[in-house]
């Protein structure tokens, strides 16, 4: 088999003060997979994607990325090749203006000029929000905020796009628009939610992390149809829904 | 999150003044007001030459005297203070209106309302033909630091979000009882101000972090300059220069 993307072995972390966060958690990640992390709130998510561009670094075990241990020496490599889009594009969108911020990431890694101008409209096209390159961040809708968020990462040409809660706080139609952006993205893609429904109109694979711990790994409608496992993790279908009556493509 | 009192300074327009590259339009602004700051306050021809200056960029920039007097409103606490100089003043006193004011005071008055009116109106020009971020551009090409044009650019950009937290907050507290009316009202206002900050601190983490992530190594990103051409700095020229020529008349005859 192929070098993972993301190669997770027995990684565990605690915060200084003692809680453990994650647990002996292996996960692999190979190139094209559409993979939905899941797991109620402080099961762990958060810290885990932010031990695969190490922002955090392991503890125990080991991460690495395309083969590419996840050290400090490789940290500036690490960061290119792993786009995490956080929950709320405020944090992420500090530049002046869109096109400014969709830059930064490339600058960062030395491009200018000519072909810092083409990784940018490459990537506000990718997202289709060319037309906003000129607008300050803080005029910007929330969807919109969202998708150049997106642009701003994928201008990095990142192996693994990770999407941190990306439907939350978007209404039915902006959520649709997402959809539909990530889907023409060509990119491996792990996204982080409890929106379970979207977990499984997007992934074809579902992690449940609880506790720091991988409690289940598998295909998104096999894990989604297992209602007892998900009550006991405190996820679950909206009522009176299970996976049989969804129509899904 | 619209309506930022930031922004509310600027008006989208396109004519010459709006053209004109930002590096030029704060060179020509700042020596104007230099030149005002240094003209004496008795000289009051000059001061009309400096209006006159100024009514014709409001002119140029098509600003109607209502949108620069809405404006206005914040020289408002300056003006009240100044009010009092004629009253506390010392030295020779004349009777104005049946109220004995001092002369000197009276100087003292004239020159905060003919400075800092100078200097607002200028300012307002300014600001009302330049964006936020052009303003920071070109403050960059002038050579400012780019950590100042960064901390410029981070407080215009999260000014907003801060403000809009705040503005939940007083609504989260206004939903559960709380009429802010008394002295006791303080307390709550200073917590939540606290709160605030508490907030602000950890967003400002979050915000490092995904700087981090896009492979942040300590500086910024150069903002693109814009190009300027001999014209533009041959209007700046001729701005400061007359300002400044008569600042030197002024301070000479007087």
């Amino acid at each position: 088999m192929s070098t993972p993307v993301i190669d997770i072995r027995g990684l565990g972390f605690a915060y200084p003060d003692g809680t453990t966060a994650l647990a002996d958690v292996d996960l692999h990640i190979h190139r094209g997979e559409r993979v939905a992390l899941l797991g109620p709130n402080g099961a762990g998510k958060t810290t885990l994607i932010l031990h695969m561009n190490g922002i955090h670094l392991a503890q125990t075990g080991t991460v690495s990325v395309s083969g590419l241990p996840v050290e400090h020496d490789h940290l500036i490599d690490i960061r290119r090749r792993v786009g995490i889009v956080f929950q709320d594009p405020d944090d992420q969108l500090f530049m002046p203006t869109v096109r400014e911020d969709v830059a930064f990431g490339p600058s960062n890694l030395g491009l200018e000029g000519a072909e810092l101008d083409e990784r940018v409209a490459a990537a506000l096209a990718s997202v289709e929000v060319t037309d906003l390159a000129d607008r300050a961040p803080n005029h910007l809708s929330f969807g919109q905020k969202r998708r150049v968020s997106i642009a701003g990462v994928m201008a990095m040409k990142p192996e693994i796009l990770i999407l941190d809660e990306p439907t939350s706080n978007l209404d039915p139609a902006s959520r649709a628009d997402l959809t539909s952006v990530l889907d023409s993205l060509d990119v491996t893609r792990l996204i982080v939610t409890h929106d379970l429904l979207y977990a499984l109109e997007v992934c074809d694979r579902a992690v449940i992390l609880d506790g720091g711990r991988i409690v289940a790994d598998g295909p998104t409608r096999d894990v989604l149809g297992d209602s007892e496992l998900l009550a006991e993790h405190r996820l679950g279908l909206p009522a009176g829904l299970t996976i049989d009556r969804l129509d899904l493509p | 999150m619209s309506g930022s009192h930031v922004h509310t300074m600027y008006r989208h327009g396109t004519t010459p003044l709006d053209r004109t590259a930002p590096q030029v339009k704060i060179v020509a602004a700042f020596g104007f007001v230099i030149a005002v700051v240094l003209t004496p306050r008795t000289a009051l021809w000059a001061f009309a030459v400096y209006a006159a200056m100024v009514v014709v960029g409001m002119l140029v920039a098509r600003l109607s005297p209502a949108f620069v007097l809405r404006r206005a409103v914040v020289l408002a606490p300056f003006l009240i203070v100044a009010l009092l100089f004629p009253i506390v003043g010392s030295g020779e006193r004349i009777d104005v209106l049946g109220m004995s004011l001092s002369v000197d005071g009276l100087w003292d008055l004239w020159n905060v309302v003919a400075k800092a009116g100078l200097g607002f109106f200028t300012a307002v020009i300014l600001a009302a033909t330049t964006e936020v971020t052009d303003l920071l551009r070109g403050l960059e090409a002038l050579h400012m630091p780019r950590i100042v044009t960064s901390i410029i650019g981070f407080a215009v950009r999260y000014l907003d979000i801060v403000a809009a937290d705040f503005a939940r907050m007083r609504v989260a507290l206004a939903s559960r009882g709380y009429r802010g009316r008394s002295i006791r009202a303080w307390g709550t206002y200073a917590r939540t101000i606290g709160a605030m900050f508490v907030r602000t601190y950890e967003r400002g983490e979050r915000v490092y972090l995904a700087m981090l992530s896009r492979v942040y190594t300590g500086s910024m990103p150069a903002v693109g300059v814009i190009a300027v051409s001999r014209a533009q700095w041959v209007f700046a020229a001729v701005s400061v220069g007359t300002a400044a020529g008569v600042m030197i008349v002024a301070r000479g005859v007087v």
